[in-house]
């Protein structure tokens, strides 16, 4: 597979000009309390990032960075302490259930069944926001649905029970539910976490075909530096609250940087196509 | 992938009413005075046709002022707990939820067992208390059954089984000291029975009670399919979580005030029909709801034409019946192992 062409970061490209900004992050803040008034438990400090069409961002960080709580931001579950998170100009967290799962859609970790469920009928759920409040799926529904399954190419699975599928072919499913939304933005929180090697790279390739062609905007809460580096068109280097760096993986990828932020000895390399490659090293020499 | 449309909706609630049917023209015919299925078929035609004058006096006196209302009583109570368990198991995300076993309809009973108390003269104050002690009930139920902000289904359970036992302690010792008044027997409320003849006016309350509690249930069917996958995940496909809970809380602890003000708490419908009518047509709650209804009223009008005939001439609490068929059950769900 020849990664260089597709992985070019987008506007780069004089002869197209760059498209407008879509999510607008903007000094924004989350704190966590165990009780109002008490000492914050964690937080999120100003981060200031955008994010336009068709492309894909990659939120990097170790565990307990606050990766998820930025998504969280991103996806308008709740509303930052201070500044402000935009889709196309309005605040995300201020938009209703039903428009904001039209524009946004989050694909989480794990989600849980209490009872069995084919994935066909799983995928069908993402078009719950495009219907109304008692509703039968329309034809168009049932194709929608249909053609998000054949773009992440489990077709076949339709017709399987969700609890007795592989963990790589639940990931597609759950990702063809988040596609039968129709969304602008696609969210996901560490969506490669029980994959295989070949899994991810599937996963992340197929999110930056999606993003050329459905023209949505990707942003994926992520701790494997290998993949954000070579998929995504933009990095958010966050540790332990702290937006450290934005900006295309080549600007990110410091040795120095990285080896704070993920506590371990590393090699950076540039790969032929002008992407660091990360190389682990057992020990300090 | 059978997709649920409102046709096959209508079609298998069409089907269910026929079963539903059958099932009353059994539970008429069963009983110490028999009737042929044609001086059944003749009688109830002249009382339907508006001909009362006609019945014979046998027909009119164990038909038409005995056997009917009980049936109609027992039609309706089954399906206000079929809907109330079937709308618990979603808001809980637990398979095992039910009003019994959450220990909402011991509050319910403890609620009309104080009215009558404190107002037996007032008719509609019996449901109306039997409504808050089930919606106290469930406040505390869910409080009780959370671990760090989070429904804990172990936890859940217990809490209902506890707060169920504690209740009806409450309802022996008020029973016990406050004998002298006549209330119906505490087997009724602890039991569960269908033999009370009601005022005519209070089946008029209890019929519009269940089909408004239910109709604003049902409007809530797609959102519940989502709820049972998670509320943070309800809401990011769309869902307004908070006004749905709110709905169906209201909603179902209406439903189970209702069934217990005039019956007393018939135990494990709520959790045996849902879960007949997933295992016959699918989990989706648009189907559900209406053939959990259905599936309701048959199962309690068998149970109950059996509870007043198995050991004729004396009769069973309905309760026991299908305590005996829902706790079995009850286990084999708990042992079963779920996705």
């Amino acid at each position: 597979m020849n990664m260089s062409e597709t992985a070019a970061p987008y506007g780069t490209d004089p002869d197209r000009p760059r498209p407008a900004v879509r999510v607008n992050v903007e000094q924004a803040s989350y704190a966590y309390t165990a009780r109002a008034h008490g000492a914050p438990l964690f937080t999120l400090e100003a981060t200031t990032f955008q994010a336009r069409e068709r492309e894909l961002v990659a939120i990097l960080g170790p565990n307990a960075s606050g990766k998820s709580t930025l998504l969280r931001l991103i996806a308008g579950s709740i509303a930052p302490l201070s500044g402000r998170v935009e889709l196309d100009g309005f605040e995300t967290y201020k938009l209703d259930a039903r428009t904001r799962a039209q524009r946004i859609a989050l694909v989480h970790q794990e989600s849980s069944l209490v009872f069995p469920l084919l994935a066909g009928d799983y995928v069908l759920q993402g078009r719950h926001p495009h219907g109304r409040s008692l509703w039968f799926e329309s034809e168009d529904d049932f194709a929608i649905a249909k053609n998000a399954l054949a773009q992440v190419g489990a077709e076949h699975l339709a017709e399987r029970w969700m609890h007795k599928i592989s963990g790589g072919e639940k990931q597609r499913v759950v990702l063809a539910r988040a596609l039968a939304q129709q969304p602008l933005v696609l969210l996901l929180d560490e969506p490669t976490l029980h994959l295989d090697i070949g899994a991810q790279v599937e996963l992340l390739a197929q999110l930056r075909r999606l993003a050329a062609e459905h023209r949505y905007t990707v942003v994926v809460v992520t701790h494997e530096l290998g993949l954000a580096a070579e998929f995504a068109d933009q990095i958010v280097l966050l540790h332990r609250g702290k937006c450290l760096r934005v900006g295309p993986p080549a600007a990110v990828y410091q040795r120095e940087l990285i080896e704070q932020v993920f506590e371990t000895p590393l090699e950076i390399e540039t790969g032929p196509a002008g992407r660091p490659r990360v190389l682990i090293k057992g020990r300090k020499e | 992938m059978v997709p649920v449309t409102l046709a096959r909706v209508v079609r298998i609630c069409a089907l269910l009413t026929v079963v539903l049917v059958a099932a009353v023209l059994l539970a008429l015919r069963l009983g110490a005075v028999p009737f042929s299925l044609t001086d059944l078929g003749q009688n109830l035609w002249w009382l339907a046709s508006g001909r009362p004058e006609r019945l014979s006096t046998d027909f009119r006196l164990i038909m038409v002022d005995i056997r009917l209302p009980r049936i109609l009583l027992g039609i309706l109570v089954g399906a206000a707990l079929s809907v109330a368990g079937a709308s618990f198991q979603a808001l809980l995300r637990n398979p095992l939820a039910d009003p019994y076993v959450l220990g909402v309809s011991n509050g319910a009973a403890l609620g009309a067992i104080v009215a009558l108390l404190i107002a037996p003269a007032l008719p509609l104050m019996t449901p109306l208390a039997a409504f808050l002690g089930a919606t106290t009930t469930i406040s505390a139920v869910y409080l009780l059954g959370r671990r760090e902000g989070q429904l804990d289904s172990n936890t859940l359970l217990l809490a209902g089984i506890i707060t169920a036992s504690f209740l009806s302690a409450i309802i022996m010792f008020l029973m016990t000291t406050l004998a002298s008044r006549d209330l119906r027997g505490i087997a009724f409320w602890l039991m569960g029975d269908l033999s009370t003849a009601l005022p005519r006016g209070l089946l008029w309350v209890l019929v519009v009670g269940f089909l408004s509690a239910t109709g604003a249930i049902y409007t809530t069917a797609s959102d519940l399919n989502l709820l049972l996958a998670g509320e943070r995940e309800a809401m990011h496909l769309g869902v307004d979580v908070t006004r749905v809970k709110l709905v169906v809380y209201i909603s179902a602890s209406l439903l189970t005030g209702l069934a217990v003000s005039v019956s007393g708490a018939i135990g494990y419908v709520g959790l045996l029909v849902p879960h007949l009518m997933r295992m016959l047509f699918g989990t989706d709650y648009r189907l559900l709801i209406p053939t959990s209804a259905l599936g309701g009223a048959i199962v309690l009008v068998l149970a109950d034409a059996m509870a007043r005939t198995v050991v004729a001439p004396t009769e069973l609490p309905v309760g026991a019946m299908t305590a005996m068929a829902g706790a079995p059950f009850f286990i084999y769900l708990l042992r079963r192992r779920l996705p």
